[in-house]
């Protein structure tokens, strides 16, 4: 019980490490990529940017609008954050650990649950960017959703079970067999957590914040972690169904690392699209190639049953 | 485990409560302004009330989610019984199931509904 209650607190203090570390290392990569250094004026090359950053956003002014709709407006930052930690109770220790039961279940409900914070900032705000902005998010986010939960099904059916321990392969090369499937789950994961090329929530060009425009200090602080904690999430999640994360040895750790580093690549790379046609790609390819690799699943699942009688 | 679900959800509010309450207590004073209580519009006076009109393919989109969604949840059950469940009646009911879905696709992309007009 209590070496239960030890592995929470540890889980949740290194991630909310990890997650201050993320930021710090998506602005050095994408400096990089621009043919510039990132932060590197604190600390040893700019390893302590993030707590710096961390200070001076905590003591900015905290303001307060009029006509704000105070309890969601005060709520929904507080929420969106509290479900982005909710996630990673699912991390599939090799020693055991954390057990929920159903695991694949809880992260579905979770990411639909995150809808509504959004859809509360962007409304209690009351301000027309953020509505916007939080209308377009919101729009993306169950867009998508509904091809990430269909190409998880997949998986599913050839496991039996929604236990995240019976996805552990024994070697990398699992994603060859799965490699539609995996290519296909990190654009949905890419557009569910508001990245680029899908980052409209956030376009700056286009609107000036999204739904963070009307906040600021520990608000936004709560937006921040909590997108860069549901980044890391699904960094994680992809190494465990599609890249064989087995926790030992800290392989699942440095996979996790590389698909941020490919989360941040496609940031510095690829330019935003269009609204139109990001929903097109949601509901006009990607839903029906999901269902269709879903029947194909089932059919591989099926046969598999019927020669092991 | 639905204890343990509530006591992690506490310990997490307890260090999000933390971190927001540290912003009001040391943070700069609070001068209101009219400039900065007022929302964001680049600058110029807010026009208008601060909410949208209703936004009839947002709605759309919404509701269609909601269609699959509630496909994905009936879906749910289906994936994990295999070893418990006669085959042949499995795969027939997988088969016809994802076969009328995806048939549902592809009226409603035939109908007009999933195109994002302007």
């Amino acid at each position: 019980m209590f070496v239960i209650v030890l592995k929470l607190i540890l889980l949740m203090m290194f991630i909310l490490i990890s997650v201050a570390f993320v930021t710090l290392l998506e602005r050095k990569i994408l400096g990089y990529m621009q043919k510039r250094k990132g932060p590197n004026k604190l600390g040893f090359k700019g390893i302590l940017q993030p707590f710096s950053d961390a200070v001076k956003l905590l003591v900015k002014e905290s303001l307060l609008l009029n006509l704000v709709n105070l309890m969601i407006y005060l709520l929904s930052p507080v929420v969106i954050l509290l479900i982005s930690l909710f996630l990673w109770i699912t991390y599939p220790s090799f020693l055991g650990g954390l057990e929920v039961s159903l695991p694949i279940i809880f992260i579905l409900c979770c990411l639909s649950a995150s809808v509504y914070p959004m859809l509360g900032s962007g409304w209690s705000s009351n301000s027309k960017y953020s509505m916007l902005g939080s209308l377009r998010a919101v729009e993306q986010t169950i867009s998508y959703e509904v091809s990430l939960a269909i190409l998880l099904l997949s998986l599913v059916v050839i496991n039996s079970s929604f236990m995240l321990k019976k996805l552990f392969s024994d070697s990398m090369l699992i994603i060859l067999i799965l490699f539609p499937i995996a290519i296909l789950w990190l654009i949905s994961a890419l557009a569910e957590t508001n990245r680029t090329p899908f980052d409209f929530a956030e376009g700056e060009s286009e609107l000036v914040s999204g739904f963070n425009t009307e906040y600021s200090a520990s608000g936004f602080v709560l937006f921040f972690l909590a997108e860069y904690s549901s980044i890391l999430f699904m960094s994680l999640f992809f190494s465990v169904l599609f890249l064989g994360g087995v926790d030992l040895f800290l392989n699942l750790s440095f996979l996790t690392s590389v698909l941020v580093f490919l989360f941040i690549w496609v940031r510095g790379t690829l330019p935003r699209l269009r609204y139109d046609k990001l929903m097109e790609l949601a509901w006009k390819i990607m839903l029906p190639l999901s269902l269709v690799y879903l029947l194909l699943f089932t059919g591989i699942s099926l046969m598999i049953s019927i020669s092991s009688v | 485990s639905v204890v343990f679900l509530l006591g992690s959800g506490v310990f997490i509010m307890l260090i999000i409560g933390v971190m927001l309450s540290i912003s009001p207590l040391l943070g700069s004073k609070q001068i209101s302004e009219y400039d900065k209580n007022s929302p964001f519009e680049c600058g110029f006076d807010p026009m208008g009330i601060g909410h949208l009109n209703f936004s009839v393919r947002f709605f759309l989109i919404a509701v269609i989610f909601l269609i699959f969604d509630v496909e994905i949840a009936l879906l749910l059950p289906l994936m994990v019984i295999l070893s418990s469940s006669n085959m042949m009646i499995w795969g027939v009911l997988n088969l016809i199931f994802l076969l009328v879905l995806s048939f549902g696709v592809f009226y409603e992309w035939w109908e007009g509904a999933l195109d994002w007009k302007i």
